[in-house]
C-alpha cells in the first residue's frame, strides 16, 4: 500500500490520495509538520480532511499519516481545572513548549501522565461489576471526587484491585470478562462525536439555581434542561454566561469558548482561578473545565470544540454529577460548519449554511438531559446545556437561531435596547420564555414558598400590562390613565428596576438566593396590593408612590440579611397604615396588626 | 534558483491560474513577471497537483496568458522589521513611499502571524485617557483593547481618530508609545490629513504608516492590515512599546476580500461577502492585546464606514462580534454641529469594568457612567414623546430629563478638536449635569457616592 499523499490544499481543507482503508471521522496527521486533521468525506481513495491548524506552507506531495482512530478525548483525573484548545490540548503546555503564540503541529498529552493520583477502591476482589459501576475514587480536587468508572461494554469479576498512588498509565484493576482478563487504568478514551450511553432518561424537574433573579424567578432552567441565549452584539450575553458559570449550582462546569474574543477568554482564564465557589468557598476552577478556541484560532478546531466539551461534560454526568455546559457561541460553531461546507463545495441551504445544520444542532442539544447513569447503583446525573447564539444583526430569523429554538426549552432573549438603557441583565421579559415552569412548581412549593409561583405569575402579568399601558400612554398621554393603571406602571417599573435589574459587578447583588428573590418579589407585590387598596380608599397616588419605603425596596437587592429583608415588608405595611390613618382614619386590615407592633417606635416622623 | 513557469492558463479578476506546477505550497508567496518586465506579487490560495490559484496583489491589469512568468518563492509573505521603521511611510505592500531608503531589517516576520495563545494573554486593565469625554467618561478605552469606530460617509471619523492618536495617554505614566497607521482604500486627501496631522504635532516620529490609497490595487489591501499588525507586534512585544493601531477603512478591506471570493466563484454568504469573513476579520482584530510578562501592548482602533449607516451590515455586524465594543458616530449629532458626534447609547466598551474605578480613574466612575447612560436614555425618550405630543404634555420630571439630555449633548459630548479633558474634568462635568436631577432619581449611584459628590456646594470649575 502506498503512502497517502496530499494532492490539494485550500485553506483548512486538504485532499489526500491513496487513503484506502481510511474511515470517516478518523484522525490523520497532515504534511511534514504533522498537522492534526479529521476525515470528513471519502471518495474512493481520496480523503477530504479538515485540518485543525493553519495549513500555510503545506503543498501537494506531502505525506499524510492515518491514525486509524476517530477524534477522541482522554477522560480521567486531571481534567478539572484544565484549559484546553478545541482538540483537548492543554493551553498551558502549548505555551510552555511553543511560546506566547500557538505554533503548529505541536503534540501534547491531554492528561498529565507523570502525576500520581491516590486511588481508593470501592469494590473488592471477587465482586461482579458491570459497565458504569464505580470502581473507586480519586479525590481530584477538594471539591470533586473523580469516580473511576468501569468502561462501557465491560462486565465481569474483579480479579485484582489495588489501592494507593498511581499514574494514569498504571493499571489499577483487572477484570475477568467473557473475552478474557482486562486491565483497567484511571482514564479512558472516547470518540467525541459519539454520545456516551445512559441507562434511561428522566424528565427534568429541579431548577438550576443561577442567582440571577430574572432567570430563576421568571424564566427558570431545569437541571438537565437546554437553554438558548441569543443576543445582538453589545447586549451583555457574555456577562450573562460568565455569571452562570460562576453562580449556577452545578457541581461541574464545562465552558466552551467557541470562536470568541481572545481578551474575553483571557478574562475567563484569569478570573476563574480567583473566583471562589459560593457554595463551598473553594476556588471555582476545582470544578471547571474550559475549552478555549478563540476566533482567530483555526476554524476546524472550532467545529470540534463543542464536541470535545460535550463529551467531557457527559463523562462527569456519568459519574452522577450535575453538570452545566455552556457554549459561547454556537453561531461561531455553525459558521465553522458553513466555512468547511463551502470549501467542500457542498450545495448550500439557507444563508449558505449546509443542509444538515438543523440536524447537527438538534443532535448537540439532545445530548443534554437528566438521566439514570449506567451502573448498578442507578445514580442520577444531569447535564444542562446553555448555548449562546449570535444572530447577524440580532435577526432571530437566522437559520442557526431557528434550528436552535426548535429544540431548546428555555429562551432568554437578550435585548440590546435594554442594554442601551443599561438594564442588565438585558433579558427581555416579554420575549423570553421557559417551558419548565410547570415542572418547577412542585419544587418551588416545597423549597421556596407556596405562593412563589403565584407571585411570579402576577409579576409577569404586571409586566405585560405595563407594555400595553405604555403603548396607550404613548398615544394619548400619561394623564389619561386611571390611578389604578398608573399604579400598575409604577409597580412594573419597580419590578424592572428594583427586582430584574441586577449588577453582575456588585459584591452582593451579583448573586441572589431564591429566598432573597422571593422576599423581594413578595414585598414589591405586597406594596402593589396595598397600593391598590389605598387607591380604593381614595388615597392620592402621589402619596403612595412617594412613600419612603420605596427607597428601601430599591435597596433590597444589596442586602442579604433575612431580618433586614423582612423588615422592609413590615415597613410597607406600617407606612400604608399611617397613610390610611392620615387620609381618613379608617382602620387597616387585621392581618398586619401583629407584626407592625414590633417597629412602631421607629420612623414615626418621616411619612411625607 | 526558483523554477519559472510559463504555464498560466486562466486570468480571472485578481486570480491567475498556473498549470503543471511542482512543489508548491499553500500560502506561498509568488512573483509574476509580465511581458513588459513589470514585477507583481501574489499568494497561493488553492493548490492541487496540477494547478495553483494565485491571487495577485497588484491586480491583473496588463497581464497576459502567454508571456507572464511565474515564480514560486518557497516562503510566505514576510515583513522586514527594525526600529528604523518609526517615522517612515510605506505603501500597502510594505515598500517605502516617502522617498527614503529601504529599511534594513533586523528580522523578517511572517505577516500572517500565529494566534496568541489565550493562556498567554493578559487581560487589558489600564485605562487610556483619550481626553474625549464621550469616550473616557462613557466608553473608556483600555490598553490591549480593540475598539472600532463605526462611522458613515461624511462623518468626521478621521478627525476623531487623529485626535485620539494625538491625545491618548495612560495616567501617571511615561512610557514608550507608538502609532501604527494602516490605510486601505482611503483617498489621497484623507491620507494627507493624517500625515499632516501627525507631522504637525510631532507624532510622525513615533508613527509607522502603511498606505494603500483608493487608486491603488484593491487586492493589495488584503495584506496591508497584516503588515501593519506584524509591525505593531514587533514594536509591542520585541521593543516593549505601547502601540496604537489605527486602521481605516475596514469596509474597503472587506470589499477586496469579496472581490477575490467572487472571482473564485465561492458560495457567497450575506450580501455577497464570503462565508469566512468572520474568521478572516478575527485573524486581524485578534492580534490586538497584551501578553503576560511583556511590557508592550497593541490597542486597535479599526474604522469602518457603514453603508447607509446600517449597523446590521455584515462588516459592522461581524466586527462588533469580534471587537470589544464600538464607538458609534451619529449623523444626527453631526447635523446639529456637535463634534465629536459620538452617540453614547449604542456605543459600548466591553472592557471598561476592569479599567475604571478606584486607583484607575475614580471610585465613582462606574456609577456615574451608568447613571448618565440611564438618564440620557430617559431624556431621549422624553424628547421623542415631546415630538409627538408637544413639550407641554410632559411631566415635570420628564422635562428635567429632557433638558438633561440636551445639556448632555451640548456640554458633555461636545468638545473642541484640540481640547483634552482629564478624566477628573469629565466626571465633574457629569456630576454637574446630574445635579440637575432630583437625588432620588439617581438610583444607579451608590448612596455613599451621592453623599460625597451630589451636594451642590461643590461648584464646578
Amino acid at each position: 500500500m502506498s503512502q497517502p499523499k496530499v494532492i490539494r490544499v485550500a485553506g483548512p481543507l486538504v485532499v489526500a490520495a491513496g487513503c484506502w482503508g481510511a474511515r470517516m471521522y478518523d484522525m490523520v496527521r497532515v504534511g511534514h509538520l504533522g498537522l492534526v486533521g479529521e476525515i470528513i468525506e471519502l471518495r474512493e481513495d481520496l480523503a477530504y480532511i479538515q485540518v485543525y491548524e493553519d495549513t500555510t506552507g503545506v503543498g501537494p506531495g506531502e505525506p499524510v499519516v492515518l491514525t486509524g482512530q476517530p477524534l477522541s478525548v482522554e477522560l480521567g483525573p486531571g481534567l478539572l481545572g484544565s484549559i484546553y484548545d478545541g482538540i483537548q490540548r492543554p493551553l498551558d503546555l502549548i505555551r510552555a513548549q511553543g511560546g506566547d503564540f500557538v505554533p503548529r503541529g505541536i503534540e501534547v498529552p491531554a492528561l498529565d501522565r507523570q502525576k500520581k493520583w491516590t486511588f481508593q477502591p470501592q469494590v473488592s476482589q471477587g465482586d461482579m461489576v458491570q459497565e458504569g459501576d464505580i470502581l473507586g475514587l480519586v479525590q481530584e480536587t477538594p471539591l470533586i471526587a473523580h469516580r473511576i468508572l468501569v468502561p462501557e461494554g465491560v462486565a465481569g469479576q474483579v480479579v485484582t484491585i489495588k489501592e494507593g498512588d498511581f499514574s494514569l498509565d498504571e493499571p489499577v484493576a483487572k477484570i475477568a470478562t467473557s473475552q478474557g482478563e482486562l486491565a483497567l487504568k484511571l482514564y479512558q478514551v472516547w470518540p467525541v462525536r459519539r454520545n456516551r450511553r445512559v441507562k434511561s432518561r428522566l424528565m427534568p424537574d429541579e431548577p438550576l439555581i443561577t442567582g440571577q433573579r430574572v432567570l430563576d424567578t421568571l424564566f427558570p432552567l431545569a437541571k438537565g434542561g437546554t437553554a438558548c441565549v441569543p443576543g445582538p452584539f453589545g447586549s451583555g450575553k457574555t456577562v450573562v454566561q460568565h455569571q452562570l458559570a460562576k453562580w449556577s449550582d452545578s457541581q461541574i462546569i464545562v465552558f466552551v469558548a467557541c470562536g470568541e474574543r481572545g481578551n474575553e477568554v483571557a478574562d475567563l482564564l484569569l478570573s476563574f482561578p480567583e473566583l471562589t465557589d459560593p457554595y463551598s468557598g473553594r476556588p471555582l476552577m476545582e470544578r471547571t473545565v474550559i475549552i478555549a478556541n478563540t476566533s482567530n484560532m483555526p476554524v476546524a478546531a472550532r467545529e470540534a470544540s463543542i464536541y470535545t466539551g460535550m463529551t467531557i461534560a457527559e463523562y462527569f454526568r456519568d459519574m452522577g454529577y450535575s453538570v452545566a455546559l455552556m457554549a459561547d457561541s454556537t453561531s461561531r460553531w455553525a459558521e465553522a460548519l458553513r466555512e468547511i461546507s463551502g470549501r467542500m463545495e457542498e450545495m448550500p441551504g439557507e444563508e449558505g449554511y449546509p443542509a444538515y445544520l438543523a440536524s447537527r444542532v438538534a443532535e448537540f442539544y439532545e445530548r443534554a438531559g437528566k438521566v439514570i447513569c449506567l451502573g448498578s447503583d442507578n445514580r442520577e446525573g444531569a447535564l444542562s446545556v446553555i448555548g449562546a447564539v449570535s444572530p447577524p444583526g440580532g435577526d432571530l430569523s437566522d437559520p442557526v437561531v431557528q434550528a436552535t429554538l426548535k429544540v431548546v426549552k428555555v429562551f432568554w432573549a437578550l435585548d440590546d435596547r435594554l442594554a442601551n438603557r443599561r438594564h442588565f441583565p438585558a433579558i427581555n421579559w416579554l420575549l423570553s420564555y421557559s417551558l419548565y415552569v410547570d415542572n418547577m412548581k412542585h419544587y418551588w412549593e416545597k423549597e421556596v414558598a407556596e405562593e412563589f409561583a403565584g407571585l411570579r405569575q402576577e409579576a409577569i402579568k404586571l409586566l405585560a400590562e405595563e407594555a400595553e399601558l405604555l403603548e396607550i400612554a404613548r398615544l394619548v398621554g400619561l394623564e389619561s390613565l386611571s390611578p389604578r393603571e398608573r399604579m400598575v406602571l409604577e409597580t412594573a417599573r419597580s419590578i424592572r428596576e428594583d427586582f430584574l435589574h441586577q449588577n453582575a459587578f456588585h459584591p452582593v447583588d451579583t448573586f441572589s438566593s431564591l429566598r432573597q428573590q422571593y422576599l423581594m418579589l413578595r414585598t414589591i407585590i405586597h406594596f402593589h396590593h396595598l397600593g391598590l387598596a389605598a387607591l380604593d380608599k381614595e388615597v392620592d397616588l402621589e402619596l403612595i408612590i412617594n412613600l419612603p419605603v420605596r427607597e428601601a425596596i430599591a435597596k433590597m437587592k444589596y442586602w442579604q440579611d433575612e431580618a433586614e429583608l423582612l423588615a422592609v415588608y413590615v415597613q410597607v405595611e406600617t407606612e400604608f397604615k399611617k397613610l390610611s390613618q392620615k387620609e381618613g382614619g379608617s382602620s387597616w386590615p387585621e392581618e398586619s396588626q401583629v407584626i407592625t407592633g414590633k417597629i412602631n417606635d421607629e420612623g414615626e416622623a418621616d411619612v411625607s | 534558483m526558483y523554477r519559472e513557469y510559463l504555464t498560466v492558463s486562466n486570468i480571472v479578476g485578481p486570480l491567475v491560474i498556473v498549470e503543471k506546477i511542482r512543489d508548491v505550497a499553500y500560502g506561498e508567496l509568488v512573483e509574476i513577471e509580465s511581458g513588459d518586465g513589470q514585477l507583481r506579487r501574489g499568494t497561493v490560495l488553492d493548490v492541487s497537483t496540477e494547478r495553483a490559484i494565485v491571487q495577485v496583489f497588484e491586480g491583473t491589469v496588463g497581464l497576459d496568458i502567454r508571456q507572464s512568468r511565474v515564480r514560486f518563492l518557497g516562503r510566505t509573505q514576510q515583513l522586514g522589521v527594525s526600529p528604523e521603521m518609526l517615522g517612515r511611510i510605506f505603501d500597502g505592500s510594505g515598500r517605502p513611499k516617502d522617498g527614503g531608503p529601504p529599511v534594513i531589517p533586523e528580522k523578517k516576520l511572517d505577516i500572517q502571524g500565529n494566534p496568541i495563545n489565550p493562556e498567554a494573554r493578559d487581560y487589558p486593565s489600564e485605562f487610556i485617557q483619550t481626553g474625549v469625554s464621550a469616550i473616557d467618561g462613557m466608553n473608556p478605552l483600555v490598553r490591549g483593547q480593540k475598539l472600532p469606530l463605526f462611522s458613515g460617509s461624511g462623518l468626521p471619523h478621521a478627525r476623531l481618530a487623529a485626535q485620539i492618536a494625538r491625545q491618548a495617554t495612560v495616567l501617571g505614566k511615561e512610557e514608550k508609545f507608538a502609532v501604527v497607521f494602516a490605510a486601505m482604500g482611503i483617498t489621497f486627501e484623507e491620507a494627507h490629513f493624517f500625515i499632516n496631522d501627525f507631522r504637525r504635532t510631532g507624532a510622525l516620529e513615533r508613527a509607522v504608516l502603511f498606505l494603500n490609497l483608493a487608486n491603488e490595487p484593491p487586492i493589495e489591501r488584503i495584506a496591508t492590515p497584516r503588515l501593519a499588525l506584524t509591525c505593531a507586534e514587533y514594536l509591542a512585544f520585541d521593543l516593549e512599546m505601547h502601540v496604537l493601531v489605527i486602521m481605516v477603512d475596514m469596509t474597503f478591506y472587506a470589499e477586496a476580500l469579496r472581490e477575490i471570493s467572487a472571482a473564485r466563484k465561492e458560495i457567497p454568504g450575506r450580501r455577497g461577502y464570503p462565508g469566512y469573513l468572520y474568521t478572516d476579520l478575527a485573524t486581524i482584530y485578534e492580534r490586538a492585546g497584551r501578553l503576560k510578562g511583556k511590557k508592550g501592548s497593541i490597542t486597535l482602533i479599526p474604522i469602518l464606514t457603514m453603508p447607509e449607516d446600517d449597523k446590521t451590515h455584515p462588516i459592522a455586524d461581524l466586527t462588533g462580534y469580534i471587537t470589544e465594543g464600538q464607538i458609534m458616530l451619529s449623523r444626527e449629532l453631526h447635523r446639529q454641529g456637535i463634534y465629536p458626534p459620538i452617540d453614547v447609547l449604542p456605543s459600548l466598551s466591553r472592557l471598561k469594568d476592569k479599567g475604571i474605578g478606584e486607583g484607575k480613574t475614580r471610585k465613582d466612575h462606574a456609577d456615574v457612567l451608568n447613571q448618565l447612560f440611564a438618564a440620557y436614555a430617559r431624556g431621549k425618550e422624553a424628547r421623542e414623546l415631546a415630538l409627538i405630543l408637544g413639550e407641554a404634555a410632559l411631566s415635570d420630571l420628564d422635562r428635567l430629563y429632557l433638558s438633561f439630555s440636551d445639556d448632555f449633548e451640548k456640554r458633555f459630548v461636545r468638545q473642541g478638536e484640540h481640547q483634552t479633558r482629564s478624566i477628573e474634568e469629565t466626571l465633574e462635568l457629569g456630576w454637574e449635569l446630574l445635579r440637575g436631577l432630583p437625588r432620588q432619581e439617581l438610583k444607579r449611584i451608590r448612596p455613599e457616592f451621592l453623599d460625597e459628590f451630589y451636594p451642590q456646594e461643590k461648584t464646578p470649575s
